[in-house]
């Protein structure tokens, strides 16, 4: 999930009701829409969630994939994020197979990208890194030939940066 | 409350508990023979009267028969309410009897839809749905009701429209033009030697005719009428055009294709106006007005968007151009009215022996109709043939089924139009394909009183795509074929409660439509046997550029070969 520039953040706040997010989905299947990652979480005001969307805007306008998705009743704001103005994170996790002997190269790999160790088996590790999207693909890259036997992401969560919100 | 007078329903388990009251409440309750009906009449309704048409089932295969006039009335942004009965809540998710996702089915084909899960939030929600139905673009909105949300007490409220609207944080329709944007679209109004005023639908649903008829004759600029916006502008206006698109006349589509301005209002650029969009109106700048941001862009690029509702936008435009010196486009309407000259709407007269042609049947309705009566079609062949001949001067006299082209819309929709407007006469022109998939209706209208007029353009043929195979597939009719007479339709339509006539010779076509006018007290059915070798022109093939326009044969030597 490398820095592309077909790719696009959109932080759409939404109200926090059921069905909510199949409304969005349901919109993006029969629009022609692409998600390429997708993030929910509710926000500090409980009424509220925020859908963090990483669309590939190729296709489809920016423009014309942010009205049909301002057409939804539910949906009450939607911010398009530029990379420059915005902070982005990502979590990942992954076991990797490796050896006991391997372990600490690959324990000092995850040092180097801030991540963490949360278990430890005789022939895998588990490790946690969280970062901006592409720092995690250098990251998954790196691991590959360790042999990654399990891999999670979490879809990118967006803000405005301080400065520009303010 | 929310005022309405009728809805169109149908009663079942799960909605029994909001059927009881009915039998004390003065709304009128029109009951129907089958679930789409209702959803068809409530758009019919709606069509007419410009209020929201409400349509009341239960829960499962009732709400599964709502989903076509559900999602016609989304095409076609007709303001409708359904409320659907759903399985108890603690049955929901069960696979309980007569259960089914109703607003997951349905979300795609509707404006907004919602479950109720808390007999105290019934207020909002049904006011939510009325409000978004009939405000912004309209739409239609579904209410999903649980069988024990309905029997459940509950504290009585009725919330404010402060309340409401402020219940929907994300809902704010944007109704005035942006003044810089309308400053540029009177600019270029006034830098246009050939524009056309393209009228949609949004024009009737905005009630922005009068708005619509002072833009056009303050500029003098001719103006189309889509099969949506039909009537939006009167066809006996020197200045009307007529339909453009597929099968719109010969004028309408070659002045939008020689246009240097479309002022597109209320409209959605739809693949049955353009054609082949690259090559539509090339030389046309646009101005875009519409109340739904999502349209503008969405085909077609305009260079002056406008999001706003049609007639306060309309008239800003016309204040705007107050202090603006206008073009003399004489020039331009005599190119047009050259077009008009050479090419008028023709069929070939009627040949002794031969059956009916349709469009005279047609033309002798037409003619024959008193004053204000309103018009309903299905879809296909007639349906064409209704928009062509007939003369609409007056907005809200056309009901049919455009965007989604719903065979069998005519006669629930008739009726629905009948029950909104009991002082018109009502006349469905429909083919006998489409007949046969709604006529159970005509029983709801016997039973009811509700006396529509049907005018069956019976050619014995799913005419439209026979037309197709005729002239795309080499003339293999494929699974075309209904017989002229199997079923029996006077008889069909007697059984059903109706007056019924068939008529074969065109000496007939006229006593009998007038006999047809003259009875008030029940549903009036006429069969036409009509040629099934007429086809629909001008005719613009699917997929190819409005520039290749077919004219019939007649009109022009056949030295250019038609192509898909």
């Amino acid at each position: 999930m490398s820095l592309n520039p077909t790719h696009q953040t959109l932080t759409v706040l939404v109200e926090n009701k059921s069905g909510v997010l199949a409304r969005i989905s349901g919109l993006f299947a029969r629009r022609g829409f692409n998600i390429i990652s997708l993030a929910v979480a509710p926000t500090d005001d409980e009424r509220f969630s925020r859908v963090n969307l990483v669309i590939d805007v190729e296709e489809t306008s920016v423009e014309q994939i942010t009205k049909q998705l301002f057409k939804l009743v539910n949906v009450v704001k939607i911010t398009e994020l530029h990379p420059a103005d915005a902070v982005e994170r990502e979590l990942l996790m992954m076991t990797v197979a490796v050896s006991p002997e391997q372990r600490s190269e690959v324990i000092e790999l995850v040092g180097i990208f801030e991540g963490k160790i949360v278990d430890v088996g005789t022939s895998a590790v588990t490790v946690m890194v969280a970062g901006e999207p592409d720092r995690l693909d250098d990251f998954e890259d790196l691991m590959r030939p360790y042999g990654i036997a399990e891999l999670q992401r979490t879809g990118r969560v967006a803000l405005p940066k301080a400065r520009k919100a303010s | 409350m929310e005022q309405v007078e009728v809805v169109f329903g149908l009663p079942g388990g799960c909605i029994l508990p909001a059927y009881d009251p009915i039998l004390d409440s003065p709304i009128r309750h029109i009951l129907v023979r089958h679930e789409q009906g209702a959803g068809h009449m409530a758009e019919g309704y709606a069509h007419v009267t410009g209020r929201p048409g409400v349509a009341l089932v239960t829960s499962g295969p009732a709400a599964t028969n709502l989903v076509t006039p559900l999602c016609d009335a989304y095409m076609d942004s007709v303001p409708m309410v359904a409320i659907t009965g759903q399985v108890g809540r603690p049955v929901i998710g069960t696979d309980g009897f007569q259960e089914c996702d109703t607003v997951g089915i349905t979300r795609s084909v509707t404006k907004h839809n919602e479950l109720i899960m808390d007999p105290d939030e019934i207020p909002l929600i049904v006011r939510q749905a009325f409000l978004l139905a009939t405000t912004g673009r309209p739409g239609p909105v579904l209410i999903d009701v649980p069988k024990d949300v309905l029997q459940a007490q509950m504290d009585w409220s009725w919330p404010s429209d402060d309340e409401v609207a402020g219940s929907l944080p994300g809902y704010k329709p944007t109704l005035k033009g942006h003044p810089r944007m309308i400053k540029e679209a009177a600019r270029l109004l006034a830098d246009a030697r050939r524009p056309v005023i393209y009228a949609g639908g949004g024009i009737l649903k905005s009630r922005a005719a009068e708005a619509l008829a002072q833009l056009a004759e303050r500029t003098g600029i001719p103006v189309v009428t889509t099969l949506m916006a039909r009537g939006a502008f009167p066809d006996d206006h020197p200045l009307c055009l007529g339909m453009p698109g597929m099968h719109g006349n010969y004028t309408a589509i070659t002045a939008m294709q020689n246009s240097d301005l479309l002022v597109a209002l209320g409209t959605r650029f739809d693949d049955r106006v353009t054609g082949k969009v690259d090559s539509f109106a090339p030389d046309a700048k646009v101005i875009h007005v519409d109340i739904d941001p999502a349209e503008l862009g969405k085909i077609r690029q305009p260079d002056v968007p406008i999001v706003g509702d049609c007639k306060q936008v309309i008239s800003e435009i016309v204040r705007a151009l107050a202090d603006l010196e206008l073009p003399d486009l004489g020039e331009w309407r005599s190119r047009i009215s050259g077009w008009q000259e050479r090419f008028p709407l023709y069929y070939e007269p009627h040949v002794q022996g031969d059956a009916l042609k349709p469009q005279q049947v047609m033309e002798v309705l037409r003619d024959s109709a008193p004053e204000g009566t309103i018009l309903a079609s299905g879809v296909g062949q007639h349906q064409m043939w209704a928009s062509q001949y007939w003369r609409f001067n007056e907005p809200y006299t056309w009901v049919n089924s455009g965007g989604l082209g719903t065979m069998g819309f005519s006669v629930p929709a008739a009726i629905g139009a009948k029950v909104g407007r009991p002082d018109r006469t009502v006349w469905a022109v429909d083919g006998d394909g489409c007949f046969q998939m709604t006529a159970q209706e005509l029983v709801t209208a016997s039973s009811e009183r509700i006396p529509i007029k049907v005018a069956i353009l019976n050619n014995a043929y799913l005419g439209m795509v026979r037309q197709w195979q005729e002239m795309f597939y080499e003339e293999r009719y494929s699974e075309v074929y209904l017989s002229p007479d199997l079923p029996d339709y006077v008889k069909w339509a007697e059984a059903m409660g109706c007056v019924a006539f068939r008529v074969e010779d065109p000496e007939e076509v006229e006593p009998v439509i007038a006999k047809a006018n003259s009875i008030d007290d029940r549903p009036v059915v006429i069969d036409f046997r009509t040629d099934s070798r007429e086809k629909v022109f001008p005719m613009v093939p699917a997929g190819a550029s409005n520039d290749d326009v077919v004219v019939h044969p007649a009109q022009k030597p056949t030295d250019k070969k038609v192509v898909q």
